[in-house]
Order: structure tokens, then C-alpha cells, then sequence
């Protein structure tokens, strides 16, 4: 596995050699950037960030080969298997909201709400449940390192499910029940979510994520409160990052976020990243999935 | 500290009792989700779940969608205002190269953060400054050639210097961090800062 994926960042500085996979130095802007912009210049928001183009050039060309690809097939095995004290497998016990087993549009039809836990789940959250009530795992087993950390040999067990099953909804459309009671209340509470204000700096996920065309450094910010913006927060997760090299969901994704708004950690697998994930994978309903992705 | 959260407190039970207080568009989704953060946060590193809690200008902002009434603003403003620590010495501007570093660094405040080394001003994340920095992020204001549009005078200083420190001292609800006032900046590296927009010699003014 480390052959490929170490090839595959061969590729990727061989294709894109200005291109650095690492967040942007606090110091230094990507050196194509500084070749083009104008000294002067004021900011300029419908201006195109060379680093993302470059890096979609890369992305299209490692379609193929996605390191994503191994952690899937991992998944895949992990998903048939008998497995925990019950020796149970999840694919003849775990109903992802199309049917026990089945895993074809289950990533793209989550959040939704599942009668027999009573709650709103996303993908992530609904195998852990799976895991826990089906194979018999201890939830706090789970949650005790639930993301892939860099040095760590392999992936969480749980992150190569949620990898396999998300790749089992590619180019499909998302398509979150949003005329649920159930899953309209959630996207309403999420709602709330992202307007609320606190912490040391008074963040919110609006302060970055809330209108059209902002920037943090070079990085561009998706505004997920619209369709166009929600899909790009969609889009690519779960991802394998190069930086690291590590594969990374989510939920993940939205654990980093309140990292960054100096919030306190939510606990995995709860209610507020369910609820702030229907409000952003709802507000992506009818869009293409196009699967685990790559990212910097 | 005490004062401010009385009178805003003040301010709420007389919005309520006249009624020209907005309601949060959807109060029931409302309640409901500051019920879930009490719940769903744990705390990490040194951010502790007493973050999560709302103190009054936070909780005027997030319920009027961040547009509070005016009789409302202008009077938290001036209590917000009357919070920013001027320096002893009473010298606003200090070392523009210093303000730089400052401006440059993202750190501080966040759970992988080491909190005993010192905080940046995050500058760069959110405004253009010096022409030298390509990579400024954009959610506020350009701020090149500040000073060369402003002049350097004492007043300005005196109103960059209190903007820094408290933002919501002139908009109670600024996307802008308080940064003097939550203790991230000192009344020295505010100074810094103020040199690196208003010194003449600063490459944000050339």
C-alpha cells in the first residue's frame, strides 16, 4: 500500500512540480500565483486560484488511481466479514436506509432518519451504530481514536467502511429525505448550528462558510447556506490528503472546523456534526457525488 | 465584566418588555440547538466547554441574525468600547516589522494549540496588508495603504489602536475577533500592529 501511495505522490510532484500538497505557508503564496497577480493589488475575489486549478488538473489525472481506492477495498473486506462478539457481518445486518446490506446510494441517501436507533444519522454515525448494536463493539472502543492520524499504520476500521460504502455512491445524485419530520428538524437545529456565535474570537461556521466568495489566506470558502457552495463542502470526503498521507471523512472534516473556530471537540458520532451535516449535505441535494476523493 | 453583562441583560428585558426586540427566526430550532452544543462538545487541549457559552454581545448577535437594533448597537458599542486597555505610556505606535510578524501569524486559542507561547493577530487570514503578501484571505476589508488614506495623526492611531482591540467597539457584531479585549494581543503587539498600517515607513503606506 505505501508503494502506490508513495507513487502516486511521485506522479503528483512529477505532473505539478510548483504544486505543494501542504497547507499554504503562512509566509509564502504558491510562486505561480506571485508571478500573475499585480503588486498592487486589491482583492480581487472572482479572481481564480491557480494552486486549486492546478491541484483539479492533478485530481482528473489521478482518477484512476485514487489512493482512496485501497482503503475502499479494506472496507469492503471489513463489510462482508464476521466480525465483533457477535460474529456478525455488517452486510447481512446493517440497514444504511436502502435495505439491510445494501450499500449502492446509502452514502448519498444521509443523513436520514433510521426508526430503529430514533435518530438522524449520517453515513459515518449509522455504521458505527451498525457496528455497536449489530457486531457488538463497544461505542467508546470506537470513539477513542476515530480518525486516521498520521504515523498510524492503517486507517480506523471505521474509516475504510465509510470509504467503501461512499464509493458505492459515485455520480449519483444526493438526496437527502428533507420531507422527514425527523430530518427537517435536524436541518432546521443544524441551521442554528452554523449561525451560532461564541468561543474567544466569536466564530460561527458562517463567520467563514456563510457568504459567496471569501478567503482565508488562499483557500477558498465554500458558502454552504447555497447548493453551488454546499457541494463543494460535500464533494471529495471522504478524502485521501497527501499531506500526511492519510484518508479522512466527514465527520473528520467538521471536527477540524470547530478545531478552527477555537471551539471545544464535538464528541464523535453525535448529534451536532449529524445535524450540521444535513443542513450542508441537504443544502447539496440534487447534485452529483462523484465518490472518495483526493485532497491537498 | 460584570457591568456589561447587567446591562446588556438590562437591554434584553427591556426589548422584551416593549417587544422591538427581533426573534430569532426560528426560536424553537434555536433552543433546541444550544441544546445539542451543551451536550455534544467535550473539552480538549485548552479549549474547555465554558467556550460554548454565549456572553452577551455573542448572545444579542446570534439572536438578531448579527443586526441588532440600533438603540441596541449603539449602546453596546460604547460599553464594548469603554473596555480597550490603552497602552501605560500612552505610545500607540510601535515597530511596523514586528506588526508584521504579528499580522503573519495564525496560531493561538485552537485545541492542538500550545497555549502558553504567544497568540497571532491572524491578519492575514482575513486582509490584504503589505503588497508583499500575496496570500491574504479576503472575509474583510483591503487594508493597503491604510495609513496613506487615513494620515498618521493621533486620532487615527487612537481609533486603529481600539479597533484592534475591540472591533466591537464600532460594529457590535464585526466578523472581527476582539482580540485585546479576549487577552490573544497585548497592548504592545497591538502598537506593533498599529505601526505596520499607519508608519509611513511600513510597506503597507509605500
Amino acid at each position: 500500500m505505501r508503494i502506490i501511495i508513495a507513487f502516486a505522490a511521485a506522479i503528483a510532484f512529477g505532473v505539478s512540480p510548483q504544486l505543494t500538497f501542504a497547507q499554504p505557508s503562512p509566509a509564502k503564496a504558491p510562486a505561480k500565483v506571485q508571478k500573475k497577480a499585480p503588486a498592487a493589488a486589491t482583492p480581487a475575489v472572482e479572481e481564480p486560484d491557480e494552486a486549486t486549478k492546478e491541484f483539479e488538473k492533478f485530481r482528473a489525472q489521478m482518477e484512476d488511481s485514487n489512493p482512496a481506492e485501497l482503503f475502499e477495498m479494506k472496507g469492503e473486506e471489513l463489510w462482508k466479514q464476521k466480525r465483533g462478539p457477535k460474529n456478525v457481518a455488517l452486510a447481512e445486518s446493517c440497514d444504511l436506509g436502502q435495505g439491510v446490506g445494501v450499500v449502492k446510494g446509502a452514502y448519498v441517501g444521509t443523513p436520514r432518519y433510521f426508526a430503529d436507533a430514533d435518530a438522524v444519522m449520517d453515513a459515518e454515525r449509522r455504521i458505527v451504530w451498525c457496528m455497536v448494536e449489530k457486531q457488538g463493539f463497544k461505542f467508546d472502543d470506537i470513539a477513542k481514536n476515530p480518525f486516521h492520524r498520521e504515523n498510524d499504520p492503517g486507517a480506523p476500521d471505521i474509516t475504510n467502511l465509510v470509504t467503501y460504502v461512499a464509493a458505492h455512491s459515485k455520480d449519483m445524485k444526493i438526496a437527502v429525505p428533507l420531507d422527514h419530520p425527523r430530518v427537517h428538524d435536524a436541518y432546521e437545529t443544524g441551521k442554528e448550528i452554523v449561525n451560532y456565535r461564541a468561543g474567544p474570537y466569536d466564530f460561527s461556521c458562517n463567520t467563514c462558510h456563510g457568504s459567496d466568495g471569501k478567503r482565508i489566506r488562499m483557500q477558498n470558502l465554500p458558502n454552504i447556506s447555497t447548493g453551488k457552495g454546499a457541494i463543494k463542502g460535500v464533494q471529495g470526503w471522504p478524502g485521501y490528503r497527501m499531506t500526511g498521507g492519510v484518508m479522512l471523512t466527514h465527520q473528520w472534516r467538521m471536527n477540524d472546523c470547530f478545531r478552527q473556530q477555537r471551539f471545544p471537540s464535538p464528541k464523535y458520532a453525535s448529534d451536532v456534526v449529524s445535524d450540521l451535516l444535513t443542513y450542508m449535505i441537504g443544502n447539496a441535494n440534487g447534485q452529483i457525488y462523484r465518490g472518495p476523493g483526493i485532497k491537498r | 465584566m460584570n457591568t456589561r453583562k447587567i446591562i446588556a441583560l438590562t437591554i434584553v428585558a427591556a426589548g422584551s418588555t416593549v417587544a422591538s426586540l427581533p426573534a430569532a427566526a426560528d426560536a424553537e430550532h434555536r433552543a433546541k440547538a444550544l441544546e445539542i452544543i451543551k451536550r455534544d462538545f467535550q473539552p480538549r487541549g485548552q479549549a474547555g466547554v465554558d467556550r460554548l457559552a454565549e456572553d452577551g454581545l455573542q448572545a444579542i448577535c446570534n439572536r438578531t441574525g448579527n443586526n441588532p437594533p440600533e438603540y441596541i448597537a449603539k449602546r453596546m458599542e460604547a460599553d464594548q468600547l469603554a473596555t480597550v486597555k490603552l497602552p501605560a505610556d500612552g505610545k500607540l505606535l510601535g515597530d511596523w516589522k514586528e506588526g508584521e510578524k504579528i499580522a503573519q501569524s495564525g496560531r493561538g486559542f485552537t485545541w492542538t494549540d500550545n497555549p502558553g507561547l504567544p497568540v497571532g493577530g491572524n491578519c492575514y487570514n482575513c486582509h490584504q496588508i503589505s503588497p508583499k503578501e500575496l496570500s491574504f484571505g479576503t472575509i474583510g476589508p483591503s487594508l493597503f495603504q491604510y495609513g496613506k488614506l487615513r494620515g498618521n495623526t493621533p486620532d487615527i492611531q487612537k481609533y486603529t489602536y481600539s479597533k484592534i482591540w475591540n472591533a466591537k467597539g464600532f460594529n457590535l457584531c464585526s466578523e472581527m475577533p476582539r482580540f485585546g479585549h479576549v487577552g490573544a494581543l497585548s497592548e504592545q503587539q497591538v502598537g506593533h500592529l498599529v505601526a505596520l498600517l499607519l508608519d509611513p515607513a511600513s510597506p503597507v503606506n509605500k
